[in-house]
């Protein structure tokens, strides 16, 4: 019995093929379980749809390590220094929340290790806390929210009542359409943080914004308070009076669906649809479903250019950390939300927004692109690194 | 800013909806505590999980058939933790009680989780409730109409069977003294099994009227404990005047709260519970005087 095991466990081991010696290591860094386990699935199914498209374009071939976050900073940190120091990964990606970015951000910079985040927005990330080793190929909170501001004033909307929860995220978002909105000649009647995962009944700030004589609300909620919102803002009614605009995660193809009509007819402001016409992102939807029997979201098409981005870079001939990192700072390709670029200045892409209404299509909801705004760098925002070095 | 009258009702009836809601959740907590002298912190995984009930059923034969059924089957959750664990937990005190019942609400969660996914489900409001009623001068969701009249309902109901039948003198009499009720013949232990079995399925209604309003995620029953706790130990423990005073009170200060002093919003409500355990630490109306 016990000669059956180890000849199972030797045969197991066999399979798990070691590295070659030019395989780069990557680690996942994701959340598999906690509240934001449907993202972190959604970037690893297309991290590695990436690996697979992609991968035959260069020579070297990839190892791929998971790890569960937990959305746990101090978990998280844990994991990330067991992939750094244990498993000597060449290259970490993913990280969900931005509470665990801030705790793994020093460790993989002290370590020099490169880190491709594929998710966490935090605007300090690539300002003031930005680090050569940190390339974010997601987005940042400011700049899905920076355009929008012009672009609503310009459609005639000049009173707008915010709302967004109350932490960085929420705040940064909504500072980033204020300050455009402002200075377009908007102007904010009136503006809440809701308590963060602490409110389910938003009709106290639906009467408020209501009465505020605003002509339109502009709002940041993701997950089930993004569910929870729409849903109430359509039962009171206030959906025809008082249109509603957002960030685009409040309508995310991940879980548009279950806020059901009550999306139909909602303007929101987005990286990425899965509706963008192009021939990339056609590609892209295709194989995606046909891996997951799903549209892919926003999260997907994160993970899926992160590893679009490591292939990139390896096939500069980049193979060490080292290299790898500075390569990472230099990546540019037409993919599935079109032009996108790392700015080296801030190591956060540059990519172009795309204003969307939810509407509803032969199977559930969809989305209709109403506009394509160009991509814009970030503010470099206290930003202070070394140039890239060729 | 002035607000006019329609403002302040329509915030007023959001306030009573939100304390609809917590009592039907507190006050399964709070009998079960007052004549079990039994902590569950697993109240609330018993309202997520009558939300996904409620989902499941309602995916087969729509909402009203979710709103009957879904209470029965997590009352049958509630009879099997009533069997497996907390029979053999009644006598092991408080501190193995909260552990076990805290334990059981990450076990509850990660069973949801793998049964149902991580994505958030929804129900639709159903035909009937949908849109808005006039009332009071205002228009008001429909379906927000109706929480706070099946709340009222409940809490009637429950008022006539603890006041006036004789199961009710039964459970007053175990909650007042156990042990002497059990000397003058009642069957303590059964009825501790009946109300366990009612408190479940309140919560479990309960989850399945917040369905429709909110979202159906995995966490929505740790999101709610709080609130619950909040509730039952501004009321006091075991009474049903303390969870309908508890619940309105963290309706209308949450509520209006977040209207007039919004940077305090999150705090106010802690604040009050600091201050009642301060000058009244057994709670407004606690069963035992």
């Amino acid at each position: 019995m016990k000669r059956a095991i180890l000849a199972a466990l030797g045969l197991a081991t066999s399979f798990a093929l070691p590295a070659a010696a030019e395989d780069i290591k990557v680690g996942l860094l994701l959340p598999y379980s906690g509240v934001y386990a449907a993202l972190g699935n959604d970037i690893e199914a297309g991290f590695n749809l990436a690996i697979e498209q992609f991968g035959g374009e260069t020579e070297v071939g990839f190892e791929v390590l998971t790890e569960d976050t937990e959305v746990k900073p101090p978990v998280a940190l844990g994991k990330a220094k067991k992939l750094i120091l244990q498993e000597k990964v060449d290259v970490i990606a993913g990280i969900v929340s931005s509470g665990v970015l801030g705790a793994v951000r020093d460790m993989v910079h002290g370590a020099g290790v490169p880190l491709i985040v594929a998710n966490a927005g935090n605007d300090n990330a690539t300002g003031a806390a930005c680090s050569p080793f940190i390339t974010r190929m997601s987005f940042s909170s400011g700049q899905v929210n920076r355009p929008m501001g012009r672009w609503l004033f310009d459609q005639g909307v000049k009173k707008v009542f915010t709302l967004a929860p109350d932490y960085a995220g929420g705040r940064q978002m909504i500072g980033g359409f204020t300050e455009t909105f402002t200075a377009a000649g908007g102007e904010i009647v009136g503006q809440e943080f809701t308590p963060f995962q602490k409110t389910q009944d938003f009709g106290p700030y639906l009467a408020q914004a209501k009465a505020s004589g605003a002509d339109a609300v502009y709002v940041f909620y993701a997950g089930g308070e993004a569910i929870s919102f729409v849903k109430q803002y359509d039962s009171f009614g206030l959906k025809g009076a008082l249109p509603l605009y957002g960030s685009g995660f409040l309508t995310s193809p991940l879980y548009v669906n279950a806020e059901g009509p009550a999306a139909e007819g909602v303007i929101t402001a987005l990286h990425y649809v899965p509706t963008i016409d192009s021939e990339a992102n056609a590609t892209f939807v295709e194989a995606f479903q046909e891996l997951t029997g799903r549209m892919p979201s926003e999260f997907a098409v994160q993970g899926y250019d992160a590893g679009r981005a490591l292939i990139e870079a390896t096939k500069t001939g980049a193979k060490d950390r080292k290299s790898l990192a500075n390569a990472l700072r230099q990546v540019s390709f037409d993919g599935p939300r079109g032009e996108t670029s790392i700015d080296p200045s801030t190591n956060n892409i540059v990519q172009p927004i795309y204003v969307y209404e939810t509407v509803a299509g032969e199977s559930g909801l969809t989305q209709k692109v109403l506009a394509q705004l160009p991509a814009e760098k970030d503010p470099v925002n206290g930003c202070e690194m070394a140039p890239v070095s060729n | 800013m002035a607000h006019d009258l329609g403002f302040w009702t329509l915030q007023a009836l959001n306030a009573l909806q939100l304390s609809m809601l917590l009592f039907l959740l507190s006050i399964g907590l709070t009998v079960i505590f007052g004549l079990m002298h039994f902590v569950n912190l697993a109240h609330g995984s018993l309202y997520a999980l009558g939300a996904y009930f409620a989902a499941s059923l309602a995916a087969i034969g729509g909402y009203w058939m979710g709103f009957f059924l879904a209470p029965v089957a997590v009352a049958g959750v509630g009879i099997l933790l009533y069997s497996g664990l907390i029979k053999r937990m009644r006598k092991s005190g408080p501190m193995a009680q909260v552990l076990v019942t805290f334990g059981l609400i990450f076990a509850l969660l990660d069973l949801t989780r793998i049964f149902w996914g991580d994505l958030a489900l929804a129900i639709e409001v159903p035909a009937l409730l949908d849109g808005r009623t006039a009332i009071l001068g205002i228009e008001y969701p429909t379906y927000r109409i109706f929480i706070i009249a099946l709340g009222l309902f409940i809490f009637g109901a429950l008022a006539f069977v603890l006041g006036r039948t004789q199961i009710g003198a039964m459970i007053r009499a175990g909650v007042d003294n156990d042990a002497m009720a059990a000397c003058l013949g009642i069957n303590v232990e059964r009825l501790f099994f009946i109300v366990f079995c009612v408190g479940c399925a309140l919560a479990g209604l309960a989850g399945v009227v917040a369905a429709p309003l909110l979202s159906v995620t995995p966490d929505m029953g740790l999101q709610i404990l709080i609130p619950t706790l909040i509730v039952i130990v501004i009321g006091g423990l075991g009474s049903l005047k303390g969870a309908v005073t508890g619940s309105l009170i963290y309706g209308f200060v949450q509520t209006f709260g977040a209207v007039l002093a919004p940077q305090l919003a999150s705090v106010l409500i802690y604040a009050l519970l600091a201050a009642v355990l301060v000058i009244k630490p057994v709670g407004l109306f606690p069963a035992k005087g």
